[in-house]
């Protein structure tokens, strides 16, 4: 279903990607891991048509994304790490808008959107606005949204993040549920290891921008000797912490924290 | 058509949704109508001008316009990192049509908060020649709008952060306003002046709203309506070159 093969990408003389290669089947769960810029983003906005890759060969679903942009585009969904939402809109508002841009006609985006939103729990708070619902829901309203076009693939990166492990646990459930209903391949990133060991069918490990390990996590603990995936992260990629130079969307990230945290919006 | 309508829609409704913000809008434009218009009014009359609130009504009206178009595209650079611009710009649709819809969704509402305080301004005195006038007047707040719309989504995709979005204020939003004639007249100005002035494609919004409603004026209308017409045309295109540009 996605077919990476010598990946690059360079900004100016820093290699952000460099030389990675993988496949990811139909129906599968392959989980992206690596400390914190070592390339997972980038990665994910070059097979998801945001990014054009220096070098290398991307297929998703058999189709070069720079070639059938918009024919890839129809073919995932996508959960960005920063929020996508519209918190001014209410959750069915936010499908709504989803549906037109991606084309489902109208009766499909009625039935699919009240099946996805019953699925995820939504459906009650569907005329509530997002802006009043929990980190939990939005995320979950994130998936849903990015399930409705009925994507082959459904990109999720660090979904999990910010939220208490209630959410995280139920949001993992709803997403396996809906990979085994659709057969939809599911290629996320998350800092949290145990959720990739329960969670993934196979995981790749990252680091410096090079591909360091790719297998189940079984094969990856038994190849370093460890017991947990934890244990197998920090033997492949080193336990120095690595200081990201802070970039822009951090900075705005921060400025969003500080918004947020006086209530403004 | 559909996305268009559906992303024209969106702003429509954000808007209506946030009523302290259309509250809060209206204040700095009660403020120069009031407190300009009453404060300088017997400065104004007195050096034979008539009267400065009926002179600055369309002025007051026209910077509506303009804060509110400029500022929905410069919310675009929000928007990117932290709302809905994301899902779009990975939405199998052309770009141009998003760029399309959201200009005039940010446009449409413009209009309607400049309709908004030319309410506030009849309550307050301001008596246009005609009140048939009034809707042709609208024609030149549209017109306004879609120029700044158009210039701010220029900006807001070629911004980078927050911090670009004071130096657009201080040293482009502001100076259209001080420097278009909404607050004094075009005539008998130092040259400098008067070749600035007549550089700020608001002066010629500005300046139409004048004519039709006070059918007084510095240019003549068509002139007003060519300038702003030609300067859309050429905002749109670049606003939409810029907006096909953007990477996250």
């Amino acid at each position: 279903m996605i077919r990476v093969q010598n990946l690059q990408k360079t900004f100016g003389s820093f290699t952000a990607v460099d030389d990675v290669s993988f496949d990811v089947g139909e129906g599968e769960i392959f989980a992206f891991l690596g400390p914190n810029g070592a390339g997972k983003t980038t990665t994910i906005k070059m097979l998801t048509t945001l990014l054009k890759p220096t070098g290398g060969s991307i297929q998703l679903d058999g189709l070069d994304p720079q070639t059938h942009q918009n024919e890839v585009r129809k073919r995932f969904g996508i959960v960005f790490q920063d929020p996508s939402l519209d918190g001014d809109l209410t959750a069915a508002e936010n499908m709504e808008i989803h549906g037109v841009l991606y084309h489902v006609p109208h009766k499909l985006r009625r039935t699919r959107t009240e099946e996805l939103l019953k699925l995820f729990e939504l459906w009650e708070r569907r005329n509530d606005q997002v802006k009043k619902f929990s980190g939990g829901m939005k995320r979950r309203l994130e998936i849903a949204r990015g399930f409705l076009h009925t994507p082959r693939i459904l990109f999720l990166d660090e979904p999990t993040l910010g939220l208490d492990p209630q959410s995280r646990n139920q949001l993992w459930a709803h997403v396996k549920k809906v990979n085994e209903a659709e057969r939809v391949t599911v290629f996320l990133t998350t800092h949290y290891m145990d959720e990739a060991d329960r969670v993934a069918h196979r995981v790749g490990v990252i680091d410096h921008g090079k591909l360091v390990a790719q297998g189940t996590p079984a094969a990856i603990k038994e190849q370093t000797g460890t017991t947990t995936l934890e244990e197998a992260f920090l033997a492949l990629t080193g336990s120095t912490i690595r200081d990201e130079g802070a970039d822009k969307a951090d900075a705005m990230r921060q400025f969003a924290k500080m918004w947020s945290a006086g209530g403004k919006r | 058509m559909t996305v268009i309508y559906i992303l024209w829609l969106r702003e429509l409704k954000r808007y209506l949704r946030s009523r302290a913000q259309i509250v809060a809008s209206l204040g700095q434009p009660l403020l120069y109508l009031l407190v300009l218009g009453f404060g300088l009014g017997p400065v104004f009359q007195r050096a034979g001008n008539g009267s400065y609130l009926q002179f600055v009504a369309p002025g007051v009206i026209g910077m509506t316009v303009l804060f509110s178009s400029v500022f929905s595209g410069l919310g675009l650079l929000w928007d990117r990192q932290f709302g809905f611009m994301k899902e779009m710009l990975v939405a199998p649709v052309p770009r141009l049509q998003i760029m399309i819809g959201r200009t005039l969704g940010g446009a449409t509402v413009a209009v309607i908060q400049g309709l908004l305080v030319t309410t506030v301004c009849l309550i307050a005195g301001f008596r246009p020649v005609s009140f048939l006038m009034v809707p042709v007047a609208m024609g030149f707040m549209i017109a306004i709008a879609i120029v700044f719309a158009a210039l701010g989504v220029a900006i807001g995709s070629s911004l980078q952060d927050m911090q670009g979005f004071q130096l657009i204020m201080n040293f482009l939003v502001m100076p259209i306003y001080f420097l278009s004639g909404a607050l004094f007249p075009l005539v008998g100005l130092p040259k400098v002046l008067a070749i600035v002035t007549r550089l700020d494609p608001l002066s010629y919004g500005v300046d139409g709203m004048r004519a039709v409603l006070l059918n007084a004026s510095a240019f003549s209308p068509v002139t007003d309506i060519s300038v702003l017409a030609g300067v859309g045309c050429v905002l749109l295109l670049v606003g939409a070159q810029r907006f096909s540009k953007i990477e996250i």
